[in-house]
């Protein structure tokens, strides 16, 4: 292939000869094979992709009147934004519910991910930069949140810069300087501003593109984990046998039924925007920040409650070392639990969790802890509330702990160790 | 190994070796664009006349941004060598942050509560239930008459941080 091309720039011949666009619609388009065993959770993918310009689109149009000023962010957003910009309040609401659902199809993607082994063997690069993705997004949830400058934003950023602390190690050193100052102040919202509307955007998008790639070469799994000859199927699909054949082009098939579920997921998204936005709008956000007033309950969204109650499990020292750093270890053990995944499932085979009976009983306590911590998360950590988020906290660490050997005793009673 | 091999070595490392100066040279520069600025650093001190506290009723001033929590003791609350001592009169003087996370606890009759993970200090400001785990800390400051100034050392504040 020579550079010198005859044929026109503004004809698909002379495009296709200096871009290779057929070969390229190919790879990534009509002869990327999706399997056919696959049912609507396959469609979280494209319906998080969806969601991630929606916030793109509507942040474009918050960024056009918000003040990153102490003096200034409250008013910009609660004053300028929700009543004088046209449709103002429409674009906040969009921002707001896609920031909270963007999590809820997150984690079916993720537990989705978890229940049919799609981590194993092959596609670890997957699962790690999709477990990157999850932490840029919750860095990008929580330096988003900070932006209206409301009481909830102020002391979700207290404590969540304090945490850089490190506990016992007391680097407050460290907290000074993420802060800009002795206290979360005018310095510490402009350079999450900064975050918020620039680099962890661009960091995300750098790792979608990742995350797709590394898809791109052991494809998806299915529904039963079959390892398919993408080779000879794709053959019998070309050659007109598509009825046989185990896969699909993802454009225009696989696609057209994405779109289907994400129509659905598009109704449902814009009934909350238009009828249930409060959810993702916390009534104690509406006062400003005050630094010398602490709200009587604070609590971070939805999202992060589990994480948080990992956080607060442990609210007695234990064995000399103090309460509080052992819920920080827990904390950040909790953060890298689920990218470690792939290198403590024992099980030399890629199954789904119905062909792997113990992993899952696992797979079900771990969803049903989850549920547990988030709910507890929200609570007073007074009484018996204190004591349930202690044993769920345990829960959680140990299933992590066990998962080597519930992963290896399943691989043992198939035959395959 | 030919001479143009190691030229091509030599001109390598001196490449790599300006670039990781220069890379390091510009990490020092953004390390310091986030440090707190001098204004910052610079706020001022705050005076504070402690006569007319009123006893067992904290009151809560702010000295760098953060609340200071002064509490004029009862006849009742245990002696303690966190206070300050003018005369017959016991004081409790507290950054009023929370040394688990950085929450403002609120004083409820007796000890300080906070909201955020249910820790708990008593009235010298000593932790005693939840994740806390240091005592409230004491802010620097100097005593003159029942006057005190923060951020200014003294001999009272650093016994008391000692204590």
């Amino acid at each position: 292939m020579m550079a010198k091309v005859d044929e026109s720039l503004f004809s698909y011949d002379g495009l296709d000869k200096r871009m290779a666009i057929t070969k390229f619609n190919k790879v990534m388009m009509t002869e990327y094979w999706i399997p056919k065993d696959i049912n609507f959770l396959w469609a979280m993918g494209v319906v998080l992709a969806t969601t991630f310009g929606i916030l793109i689109i509507s942040g474009l149009f918050l960024m056009m009147y918000y003040k990153p000023d102490t003096a200034l962010a409250f008013d910009s957003v609660n004053y300028t934004i929700m009543q004088e910009v046209g449709f103002g309040w429409l674009f906040r609401n969009m921002h707001g519910v896609a920031a909270s659902v963007v999590f809820l199809i997150i984690y079916i993607h993720m537990f989705t991910g978890l229940y049919y082994g799609s981590y194993k063997k092959g596609r670890e690069m997957i699962w790690i930069s999709g477990m990157l993705l999850f932490v840029t997004f919750s860095a990008a949830g929580f330096s988003g949140y900070m932006l209206p400058w409301g009481q909830m934003s102020y002391w979700a950023a207290a404590v969540i810069t304090n945490l850089f602390a490190g506990g016992s190690l007391d680097a407050q050193f460290l907290v000074e300087w993420i802060r800009g100052g002795f206290a979360v102040n005018d310095a510490t919202l402009t350079r999450f501003f900064m975050l918020h509307v620039f680099l962890l955007p661009i960091v995300i998008l750098g790792i979608i593109a990742l995350h797709f790639y590394t898809l791109r070469i052991p494809h998806v799994n299915n529904q039963e984990s079959e390892d398919i000859d993408y080779d000879a199927e794709a053959e019998k699909y070309l050659a007109g046998n598509k009825k046989e054949a185990k896969v699909i082009p993802f454009w225009p098939v696989f696609l057209s039924k994405d779109f289907a579920v994400l129509s659905i997921f598009l109704i449902f998204y814009f009934y909350l925007v238009f009828f249930h936005y409060d959810f993702a709008m916390d009534p104690v956000n509406f006062d400003p920040a005050n630094p010398m007033v602490t709200p009587a309950h604070i609590y971070p969204e939805w999202y992060f409650l589990w994480s948080y109650e990992v956080l607060r499990g442990f609210f007695f020292d234990i064995a000399g070392i103090s309460a509080m750093d052992i819920g920080l270890v827990a904390f950040g053990f909790a953060q890298i639990a689920f990218l470690i995944l792939p290198f403590i499932d024992k099980d030399p085979e890629i199954l789904p969790a119905h062909k792997r009976p113990r992993f899952n009983i696992w797979f079900w306590i771990m969803m049903v802890d989850l549920v547990v911590l988030t709910v507890y998360g929200k609570l007073p950590p007074t009484g018996v509330n204190a004591w349930v988020g202690f044993f769920a906290t345990l829960t959680f660490l140990g299933l992590f702990a066990s998962l080597p050997f519930v992963t290896k005793a399943d691989a043992k009673a198939r035959g395959a160790l | 190994m030919s001479n143009d091999t190691n030229r091509r070595d030599f001109l390598g490392m001196a490449f790599g070796a300006f670039a990781a100066v220069g890379g390091v040279a510009s990490l020092v520069g953004m390390k310091q664009a986030w440090d707190p600025l001098p204004s910052v650093l610079a706020a001022g001190f705050t005076t504070v006349d402690l006569a007319n506290a009123e006893p067992g009723k904290p009151s809560t001033v702010t000295w760098r941004g953060k609340p200071i929590f002064i509490l004029k003791k009862t006849a009742d609350m245990p002696a303690d060598g966190r206070e300050l001592v003018i005369g017959s009169d016991r004081y409790t003087i507290v950054i009023g942050l929370c040394t688990h996370l950085g929450c403002i606890p609120a004083w409820k009759k007796t000890m300080w509560k906070c909201a955020c993970h249910g820790g708990e200090f008593d009235s010298a400001g000593r932790n005693t239930f939840g994740p806390p785990p240091r005592p409230f800390d004491i802010p620097p400051f100097k005593l003159e008459g029942t006057v005190i100034t923060l951020g200014e050392k003294g001999p009272e504040s650093e016994a008391m941080m000692k204590a």
